[in-house]
């Protein structure tokens, strides 16, 4: 198990976190969109859903969007726009 | 496909729990007893589960994200908990206990603290993500709070840390209260009787000042609830807000309203933090409340069969060598984990023949019986069970199991979870939530020190993260 921050395409990214438990989704969350610029996306996986919940809210008062929110099987993806 | 099995799982969970309960009622009645601690595990379970309730990610997720949802979740339960808790004193069918007050409880929650961030859970957050099929919080469980806990309070290893005069002070201490000498023999013992048996206990509404100023019951509503639990908790709410919510919420305030703001635009953004994840806030106030009528169902059952801990009944079905040499076991009567899971590792190493008994945590107080008649392990089982059950009705059970750095982290956030709560006699909900809501200020004083922990794991693991990132970023 590893966690994947990759550059998919520009102004794109993918983290993947699938398998890790709190706090771990919620703080690589959060760095991976420190490392991003204004306007730019990440799509992020993962599996833990207690982390859902504070991340969304994360995002809320950090002024991201949240464009889209699925769930794959036990997968849940969220595709973050960075405000 | 999916769903529907989640469903039938869910059922299957739910129709045997109901089948165990029928089954103990029909060999003894008195295991009504057992069966509501049952129960209210299996509710605490589901809420917890539902509000993603976890006494870790309060102040761990403000640390580490700046979100306040689990900390205002807490902080609401608390005022509700601590409102019913006054009624329950008030006329007198409360369970609750202070405990020996000092500098041994903001330890104790330090080293909680640490050991929650790490694992990811504090004890009963762990009890719930077993439920979701997390196996690093069963690592953590099992290897930290019920052997790891257990080890700790049974062996000698730690009498390089004990004071000559707490060994002299337990040997007159335990003579005083009938205990034989071959039953002190841990370190931990010598910390219990030379140490915390000298300690005061503090409870706000017994205390000298709060019976002359306030006339009859009032004495729990305005010591134990206002001054100690509720007062504090809405100051906390203001805290948080105005650290981590207000800058941002004025500035969109000012956006929309395009002008200055003013006290009614804060006390919009405290409403807004409070209600940003309603389900954790809503959860916050059904766990209170429930919270509170445990106490009340457990009293109830302790008057209907004139006992004032559940040994007594053991003693009455037979089972007295379940018990401690007082006749007694662990019984909280109320909320409450990790002696219990204590006890079960300590079962299991008795089993296997370390000898685990001569100790006054499990050989006089606590004793050690055997898992299907422990209560406070039924409460255990029936979070797991409760939180696998709402798991499953919302399809997000999956069996993960540990791998990498979080086999690591669980193991040692476990046992800093089991060492960090026996000092103070408590974890998160005994030592914490439980003593606040019921006018022990010792409780703050253990949530300060857990407080202080989280944001010391926070800090590593930011360290380490940051690490992590820095590696995957070598690509871009």
């Amino acid at each position: 198990m590893a966690m994947k921050f990759e550059k998919t395409g520009e102004g794109k990214y993918m983290l993947d976190v699938c398998g890790y438990v709190c706090p771990h989704p919620q703080i690589y969350c959060k760095k991976s969109i420190e490392k991003m610029a204004e306007g730019e996306v990440l799509n992020m996986v993962f599996d833990n859903p207690s982390s859902g919940e504070t991340i969304k809210q994360m995002l809320d008062q950090a002024g991201h969007e949240l464009v889209e929110e699925k769930k794959e099987g036990s997968k849940i993806i969220f595709v973050i726009k960075k405000g | 496909m999916e769903e529907r099995k989640n469903q039938i799982w869910a059922f299957i969970i739910t129709g045997a729990l109901i089948l165990i309960s029928l089954i103990y009622y029909q060999v003894n009645p008195y295991y009504m007893y057992l069966i509501a601690y049952i129960w209210f595990g299996f509710a605490y379970g589901m809420m917890l589960q539902y509000g993603r309730f976890c006494f870790a990610s309060a102040s761990r997720d403000l640390f580490a994200a700046g979100v306040p949802r689990m900390a205002v979740g807490i902080l609401v339960a608390l005022i509700f908990f601590s409102f019913i808790q006054a009624i329950l004193a008030a006329t007198n069918m409360s369970t609750f206990h202070p405990a020996p007050f000092g500098i041994h409880t903001l330890i104790s929650g330090l080293i909680f603290g640490v050991g929650m961030v790490l694992s990811g859970g504090c004890a009963s957050g762990s009890l719930y993500k077993i439920g979701e099929g997390n196996g690093t919080s069963f690592l953590a469980a099992f290897f930290g709070l019920c052997i790891g806990q257990a080890v700790f309070v049974n062996v000698k290893w730690f009498n390089f840390l004990i004071p000559q005069k707490w060994f002299d002070a337990a040997v007159v201490k335990a003579a005083a209260r009938d205990i034989p000498m071959e039953k002190v023999t841990s370190s931990f013992d010598m910390y219990l009787a030379g140490y915390i048996w000298g300690r005061p206990t503090v409870q706000l509404s017994h205390t000298e000042v709060a019976q002359q100023a306030l006339p009859g019951v009032s004495r729990y509503f305005v010591a134990d609830m206002l001054i100690n639990a509720m007062i504090p908790a809405a100051l906390l709410l203001i805290v948080i807000y105005a650290v981590w919510m207000r800058k941002g919420f004025i500035k969109k305030r000012a956006k929309a309203k395009g002008g200055a703001t003013g006290f009614g635009d804060d006390i919009a953004g405290i409403w807004s933090m409070i209600t940003a994840s309603k389900r954790t806030t809503l959860m916050g106030v059904i766990i209170g409340i429930t919270a509170g009528l445990h106490i009340l169902v457990m009293k109830g059952m302790q008057i209907k069969f004139g006992i004032g801990n559940f040994g007594e009944l053991l003693t009455r079905m037979g089972h007295d060598a379940d018990n401690g040499i007082k006749g007694t076991v662990f019984d909280p009567g109320y909320w409450y984990i990790t002696s219990q899971e204590g006890q079960l590792g300590g079962w299991i190493l008795d089993k296997l023949g370390w000898n685990m008994r001569d100790n006054i945590f499990f050989g006089v107080n606590n004793g050690l019986p055997d898992p299907w008649r422990n209560p406070a392990l039924w409460m255990s089982f029936g979070i797991i069970f409760g939180a696998m059950v709402m798991a499953r009705l919302n399809n997000e059970f999956k069996f993960k199991l540990p791998k990498g750095e979080l086999i690591a982290w669980g193991l040692m956030g476990g046992i800093l979870m089991g060492v960090g709560s026996r000092p103070a006699l408590g974890c998160n909900i005994g030592a914490f939530f439980i003593r606040v809501a019921g006018g022990d200020p010792s409780g703050w004083l253990y949530g300060t020190g857990m407080v202080g922990g989280a944001f010391l794991g926070v800090k590593f693991f930011n360290w380490w993260t940051e690490r992590k990132m820095a590696k995957e970023m070598e690509a871009f």
